[in-house]
């Protein structure tokens, strides 16, 4: 059973965008002229002759892919991870057939069903039941297949109420549902799944992933592309990591995420956050330097969960800082805000800062679950955002003797939860 | 186990067996199309039939009355008007809906592959149903005048099947086109209005001097137009072949063309939608 389904060999893909060249000094109305008759001339013959035409003085090629090579043996959960922009879209179009590729090939072997979107092609006019009907037959069912399922997916959809109701009067999760329960139902021999779950009720979700990892273990092949890691973690064996167009890691999925994250880490610079440039805010005061310690001066280490930390955080401006504000957010890697700390709420900074200082933020234990956490931080006077940096660190929290009883949550009850809270059970 | 090969420029040698493969969504697409449009209004289909009906009598009162212009044979002026109204109504509605599909359609072509062929046939059948519904006008008008349909008659649904090809190869060529852009599609409206004028709509082809007849032939629709006078007028209106296989030679080009075309923008339509 270990024969190769998906086969990409040196698989590129490129997009050609026109820039407009800047003009300098003045221009005049010949120049402009005979450049307008040029291009028009040479645009009507590429019309003519079929070539595609682009806007713009000079060309510039943009490779989403470049160069991915991997096979997939049937039966596999591959989660294609990256960041925005890496390429991942582009490879599952061109694997779904939707857009070829520039360079290289692919050889599938199978019939894939690709799910891109939920609900491709729902009418809002039509009703659910129409829209069943609809929707499957574009993502490849035939109608006889819809019907022997028809039950099973209302079923699924939890919309049998509604059936006859046109799907413009749903709420947006009963929509969500009702694409999905159509798509859970297809039964390709590959499938290609495209962040889908990130909409929906977080029950709904569940139960689509649940509907997922069984398609899986149906011995078919599932290429799944998430944000949400647990779910990828969940659901993939192996995992194909793409870094800017190029495969930057396959192989077993824990491996492909801890790279991954690696990689995303790497990408925050924590030696230099006084000259980053991708910083909002006024900039009359700076933020210099941001660091992270324990009680005994340790700096950027991974922490024991349970840990007082310490934010020592550098600034800089032209003149005294008047009426500040330094607001601290941690995120985990869903982007979900987790803890924040907030000089407004506590109320102990001074109402004028000199023009240049550190200032320290003590926390008391931090109830954090293990985890890598980003940190927002702004720097606020008179209301207004003087600096901004989104990412400026992480901070890693590893698992401790929190609860004093030498036990710790296993890795997989650490999922379901962001913090760790103190507690005893009594009986009475 | 089917193996399917992707790479650039490649071109799938069972394009049309594919097609035949998602007969099914041309099917449910053509049937969405023609709900939803009766789900709308009940008044846009309405106004389908009148529309054809109202340029005929428009047509009638200036072309015979006032221009005093002959009719093919003893046939009612209205009837040979509508003879030609029904199948220039075909072509210009299947003209319109097919060459903005692609662009109606873009959520689908960027989420799903099927061969794109499909989204500008399906909605030859929208085009089809509303001839159908005028169909019944003619009907009425013809036990109205008392003229009985020869046998002829049987011939019309192959002239019905030139109307639809004759609307797909310029269709198919402006929606591709369309995709890339946008301004493709105010050529419709201004192709639609001006044709209607050069086609024998209003007035027989038999009105054109003898030496132009070949040349004129040359727009498709003349010979769709005369091949469904013929069927439905019978004897009145004799059908002038060179023309017919010129107009006919004249679709196949454009079919020919617009396919051709059409499949070579196909695979990038998903990135330019």
């Amino acid at each position: 059973m270990s024969d190769i389904v998906i086969k990409a060999e040196k698989l590129g893909k490129k997009y050609i965008i026109g820039h407009q060249a800047e003009r300098r000094g003045y221009t005049a109305l010949r120049d402009v002229l005979m450049h307008n008759t040029r291009t028009m001339w040479n645009k009507t013959k590429d019309l003519i002759t079929g070539k595609p035409i682009i806007q713009g003085d000079s060309i510039e090629e943009v490779s989403a892919l470049k160069n991915v090579n991997f096979e997939i043996p049937r039966g596999e959960a591959v989660g294609i991870i990256g960041r925005n922009g890496a390429g991942k879209s582009t490879l599952l179009k061109i694997l779904s057939r939707i857009t070829e590729p520039s360079t290289g090939r692919v050889t599938i072997r199978g019939r894939v069903a690709s799910l891109l979107e939920v609900g491709t092609g729902f009418h809002p006019e039509l009703s659910g039941r129409e829209n069943i009907y609809l929707n499957g037959t574009i993502l490849g069912m035939t109608r006889k297949e819809i019907r022997s399922k028809f039950d099973e997916i209302v079923e699924f959809a939890e919309v049998k109420r509604y059936l006859d109701t046109p799907v413009k009067r749903y709420s947006s999760g009963m929509y969500v549902r009702l694409g999905f329960a159509v798509a859970a139902h297809l039964e390709p021999e590959i499938l290609v799944v495209d962040e889908v779950l990130a909409v929906g009720d977080v029950q709904f979700q569940k139960k689509c992933l649940g509907k997922m990892g069984d398609v899986a273990r149906e011995g078919r092949t599932v290429l799944f592309v998430s944000h949400n890691m647990a779910a990828v973690e969940n659901l993939c064996r192996t995992g194909i990591v793409l870094e800017k167009g190029e495969i930057g890691f396959k192989g077993r999925v824990t491996e492909a995420l801890k790279f991954y994250l690696n990689s995303v880490a790497e990408m925050i610079d924590t030696s230099n956050i006084g000259t980053r440039p991708d910083r909002r805010g006024e900039g009359q005061v700076r933020i210099t330097d941001i660091k992270i310690k324990d009680q005994e001066k340790n700096e950027n280490i991974p922490f024991p969960a349970g840990t007082k930390l310490f934010f020592e955080i550098d600034y800089k401006s032209g003149e005294n800082v008047k009426n500040p504000r330094v607001i601290i957010g941690l995120y985990d890697l869903m982007n979900v805000g987790v803890a924040r700390f907030d000089t407004e709420i506590t109320g102990d900074l001074i109402s004028v800062l000199p023009s240049s200082g550190r200032i320290t933020c003590s926390t008391e234990s931090a109830p954090l679950a293990p985890g890598r956490y980003f940190i927002n931080i702004a720097f606020l006077s008179n209301g207004v955002i003087q600096d901004y940096l989104v990412g400026a660190v992480y901070i890693d929290i590893i698992g401790s003797d929190y609860f004093n009883t030498g036990k710790f949550f296993n890795e997989s009850d650490l999922k379901l939860t962001k913090i760790l809270i103190k507690h005893e059970w009594s009986v009475s | 186990m089917n193996e399917i090969i992707i790479e650039a420029g490649r071109t799938e040698k069972n394009y049309w067996a594919d097609i035949w493969r998602y007969r099914e969504l041309f099917i449910i697409l053509a049937w969405r199309d023609i709900s939803v449009r009766y789900k709308q209004t009940i008044i846009g289909v309405l106004w389908a039939i009148l529309r054809p009906f109202l340029t005929m009598i428009v047509f009638t009162v200036i072309f015979s009355r006032i221009a005093k212009l002959p009719s093919d044979g003893n046939a009612p002026y209205a009837l040979m008007v509508f003879a030609a109204m029904l199948p220039w109504s075909l072509f210009s509605n299947a003209l319109s809906e097919s060459s903005n599909s692609l662009i109606d359609n873009s959520n689908l072509i960027g989420k799903v592959y099927f061969p794109r062929l499909i989204i500008p046939s399906a909605t030859l059948v929208t085009a089809f149903l509303d001839f159908l519904i005028s169909f019944i006008i003619l009907a009425g008008m013809m036990v109205y005048y008392q003229f009985a349909p020869g046998w002829y008659m049987l011939l019309l649904p192959g002239f019905i099947i030139l109307a639809l090809l004759a609307s797909l190869g310029p269709g198919l060529w402006i929606t591709a086109l369309n995709v890339k852009y946008r301004d493709f599609r105010y050529i419709i409206p201004f192709v639609v209005q001006f044709g209607l004028y050069v086609s024998p709509v209003g007035f027989s082809s038999r009105v054109v001097p003898e030496q132009w007849r070949l040349l004129y032939s040359l727009n498709p629709m003349v010979g769709v137009i005369d091949g469904f006078r013929w069927c439905i007028l019978g004897v009145e209106s004799p059908v002038y072949w060179p023309g017919f296989l010129l107009s006919l030679a004249v679709i196949t080009l454009f079919l020919w063309l617009g396919i051709s075309r059409f499949r070579k923008m196909e695979k990038t339509f998903a990135d330019l939608i």
